[in-house]
């Protein structure tokens, strides 16, 4: 552990803090002690569990105060944090897989209510069979719900957007709840280097919580979330998608302000972009893909490819000018989706069919193919990923928009194509074969 | 946000209510049924609570029928809360509050804190939320549970704590099959009070008692911490009756034991009024066929139905140790006095049902 003090870059702000060896919960953890949050409920599930120890264990040894409560479910855990929230007080939840979903209607009505809670979602697959491992289709649920949602990819990453979750949460435009995704196991639990900066320049980056005449208490008698019924329910969902849409705005600014403050951080808020600057393929993913992403692309540059990688850091509000700009003139493009959307257009996960319709206005568009894996908390390997920017290149190379989705690293006959493209062993009644 | 004058009387030391506000907390605006008696019992609760309150409610009755957009009957603010959130709802808004006060972020001053739930959303599916509120000491709060015995506001199905037999849209009466609701009624005070130790104050009431429901809600209130108080409310809809009868129902559940006065107060347990009458011996329980008799939804009960609900009925103030409250008749250290008392020489017993084979 050590003290630095340094100058931040082009500002002359002498930033203080130290830097210490800590794992992705713990880091976020950090955060909450400099944020100075007022109710934190937590309820066991792995992965994410490990930022709510950290945080009961500051709280009994006097280095943070807040009440911290052990709710006897996610759905109380997470209407827990929207009651307090609505008080006025800075609240924090959180969970994994099949808890997040467990509270569903908890998360809705917090996002519906507008209430800037901030959650951390240890990304985990969902039931059955279990799995502890990373997938992203938890915190993913609740994506049309008025919920900003954002994937980290390092445990310094996890700490600065959890400032920038509450700066951009509470700020009188936005007024919505953020989940922060960070990919379990592979960041919950494994430690980085973090510089954690001192209190002092975070109360300058967040202001106090101010929910104004919202404010849930007595000399404020108001009644909240009356019924509405057909009369206004449209109309205030009209709000919330105003909020969204405010929101990208909003994230720009706090993120030109982190820098500052903090004298470090990103240039694009939305889209972590990798050796983009001549490339004719690029790979798009989520989460810790992109540490294996950026070496494979590194791997491959070295042979004199062009390539580069694109990581989506907020993925609500979707940053669809900036992959737009960043896509429209490449040959190839594979969507790598930690998670899936069985069913859904050209049977591929969430991510790919965001980037695709983001694509579809532009008259130029790049060869789009769909891939799924490390699924269930698999490792994706460096490997994986030069792979998945050859078929990439084979697929371009045929000249044509050919959308079937490849998984990668899948064994046994699952790993045949024919065994999704073929017919079904058994039929249905009245099917021609 | 200018602070309201403080108009109401000092209630602290007026725990027994001699003098009452003429305030209103809980006024008109609501769309409530005719004759709702859980209507009623907001405005006592509000009333007695004064105006240094929040209130939650959960999804039910009084959500839907109370608090239309722009029509809004509480002059205190209330927040909605999910059907099963009434206990959590409480936690968050009370843990804020002490957090607040303690950082200095909000005046340092009492504030009463109470969620209400109904029976489905208290009783049923919020249960462990309640569980929960009741064990965290650390916060001062109250959870009122009115309960008109069915989804009311849906479209009257049966609860948890639908009294056994009742029709009810999920529990018709068919022609091969007369009761389709199989549940004895569960008492959650009760279940509350016997399992929660830290719980200061547990208690049920009735909407037909104003004067008890209005004490028992001051009583949570002053003491603080944990605190149920439950209240029985007879509903026109979901009931069947002519809403001109709903008090009268209410005083009847009471006089005939189906319902039963008490509280418990720092583990010390009390009955009142009609109830303590009848548990000293000094009235006589109605049969429970004159309440049953007058609504709709027990039109289908035979006559062994009748006995049946009687006998269960008896067996709850005859051999229960805690008449009416818990179901215990025997411990190891031999039966208790207190159930010496016997109101009422019944020939519907619960052995003669099972002699009868009486099926459900």
């Amino acid at each position: 552990m050590t003290t630095a003090k340094e100058t931040a870059p082009g500002t002359g702000a002498v930033v203080h803090g130290q830097e210490e060896i800590i794992t992705g919960c713990d880091a976020v953890a950090q955060a909450l002690r400099l944020l100075d949050v007022d109710v934190l409920a937590g309820y066991p599930i792995r992965p994410y569990d490990s930022v709510m120890s950290a945080v009961s264990k500051m709280i009994a040894n006097g280095q943070m105060d807040a009440e911290f409560i052990v709710a006897e479910s996610e759905h109380s855990q997470f209407e827990i944090g929207k009651h307090a929230s609505l008080v006025g007080a800075r609240a924090f939840i959180g969970s994994s897989g099949v808890g997040w979903l467990y509270g569903m209607e908890a998360l809705v009505v917090t996002a519906s209510l507008r209430l800037p809670v901030i959650a951390l979602v240890g990304n985990r697959a969902l039931d059955d069979p279990g799995a502890f491992g990373v997938e992203h289709n938890d915190a993913l649920m609740v994506r049309d719900t008025g919920w900003l949602l954002y994937w980290v990819e390092s445990a310094q990453e996890a700490l600065d957007t959890t400032l920038l979750a509450y700066r951009v949460a509470e700020d009188k435009r936005v007024m919505l709840p953020c989940a922060l995704s960070m990919d379990g196991a592979f960041l919950t639990h494994s430690q980085h280097i973090v510089r954690v900066p001192d209190p002092e320049p975070v109360s300058r980056f967040v202001p106090p919580y101010d929910l104004g005449d919202r404010q849930f208490h007595p000399d404020n008698p108001i009644s909240v979330a009356p019924q509405f019924n057909e009369d206004w329910v449209m109309e205030a969902r009209r709000q919330s998608d105003a909020a969204m849409r405010r929101a990208r705005g909003v994230i720009k600014e706090a993120t030109a302000d982190f820098h500052r403050v903090f004298g470090r951080g990103p240039e694009d808020p939305f889209v972590d972009s990798y050796r983009m600057e001549d490339a004719e393929y690029a790979l798009i993913g989520m989460g810790t893909v992109g540490m294996v992403g950026k070496l494979a692309v590194d791997r491959l540059r070295a042979h004199g490819k062009k390539v580069g990688f694109l990581r989506v850091k907020w993925f609500r509000p979707f940053p669809r000018p900036e992959l737009r700009s960043l896509l429209r003139n490449l040959k190839g493009v594979g969507v790598v989706d930690r998670d899936y959307s069985f069913g859904s257009n050209s049977d591929a996960g969430v991510l790919y069919t965001e980037v695709a319709a983001a694509l579809y206005p532009e008259p130029q568009r790049p060869v789009l193919v769909p891939f799924i894996a490390g699924l269930g908390g698999r490792e994706v390997s460096a490997e994986n990923m030069q792979e998945i920017v050859e078929i990439t290149e084979q697929v371009t190379a045929r000249g044509e928009q050919d959308t079937t989705c490849q998984w990668i690293g899948v064994r046994g006959p699952e790993a045949d194509p024919r065994h999704a493209a073929g017919p079904s062993p058994e039929p249905a009644e009245g099917v021609a074969r | 946000m200018a602070a309201p004058e403080l108009i109401v009387p000092d209630l602290e030391i007026n725990r027994r209510l001699t003098v009452l506000p003429m305030q209103e907390y809980y006024a008109s605006g609501h769309r409530t049924c005719q004759g709702c008696e859980s209507a009623l019992v907001m405005r006592y609760m509000a009333k007695v609570a004064g105006p240094r309150t929040l209130v939650t409610g959960t999804t039910g009755c009084m959500y839907v029928a109370n608090t239309s957009y722009n029509s809004t009957p509480w002059v205190l603010p209330w927040a909605h809360t999910q059907l099963g959130s009434a206990g959590s709802s409480a936690i968050g808004t009370a843990a804020a509050l002490k957090v607040l006060m303690r950082k200095g972020k909000i005046a340092d001053e009492r504030i009463n804190v109470i969620a209400f739930c109904s029976d489905g959303g208290g009783g049923d599916m919020g249960l462990a939320t309640l569980s929960a509120a009741m064990q965290d000491t650390r916060y001062n709060l109250l959870i009122l549970l009115y309960d008109n015995e069915s989804y009311a506001n849906t479209d009257i199905q049966a609860s948890g704590m639908t009294p056994w037999g009742a029709v009810t849209a999920f529990t018709p009466s068919g022609k091969v099959r007369r009761i389709t609701h199989h549940r004895w009624k569960k008492n959650v005070p009760a279940l509350l009070m016997a399992g929660h130790p830290t719980g200061r104050y547990f208690a049920n009431t009735s909407s037909g008692f104003g004067m008890d429901l209005m004490e028992k809600v001051r009583t949570a209130l002053d003491v603080g911490g944990p605190t149920f108080v439950q209240t029985h409310d007879p509903c026109p809809k979901g009931w069947d009756y002519d809403p001109r009868m709903s008090h009268e129902l209410a005083v009847m559940a009471v006089e005939c034991g189906i319902t039963v006065l008490w509280d418990c107060l720092e583990g010390e347990l009390r009955y009142q009024g009609l109830t303590k009458q009848q548990v000293e011996g000094k009235v006589r329980r109605r049969p429970v066929a004159d309440y049953l008799r007058r609504q709709g939804r027990f039109d289908h009960f035979a006559d062994e139905d009748l006995d049946f609900f009687q006998s269960r009925i008896d067996e709850m103030w005859e051999d229960w140790i805690l008449p009416g409250v818990l179901r215990i008749k025997q411990t190891p250290l031999g039966r208790l006095p207190t159930s010496s008392a016997h109101p009422q020489a019944s020939a519907h017993g619960p052995e003669a049902a099972a002699a009868r084979g009486h099926r459900d």
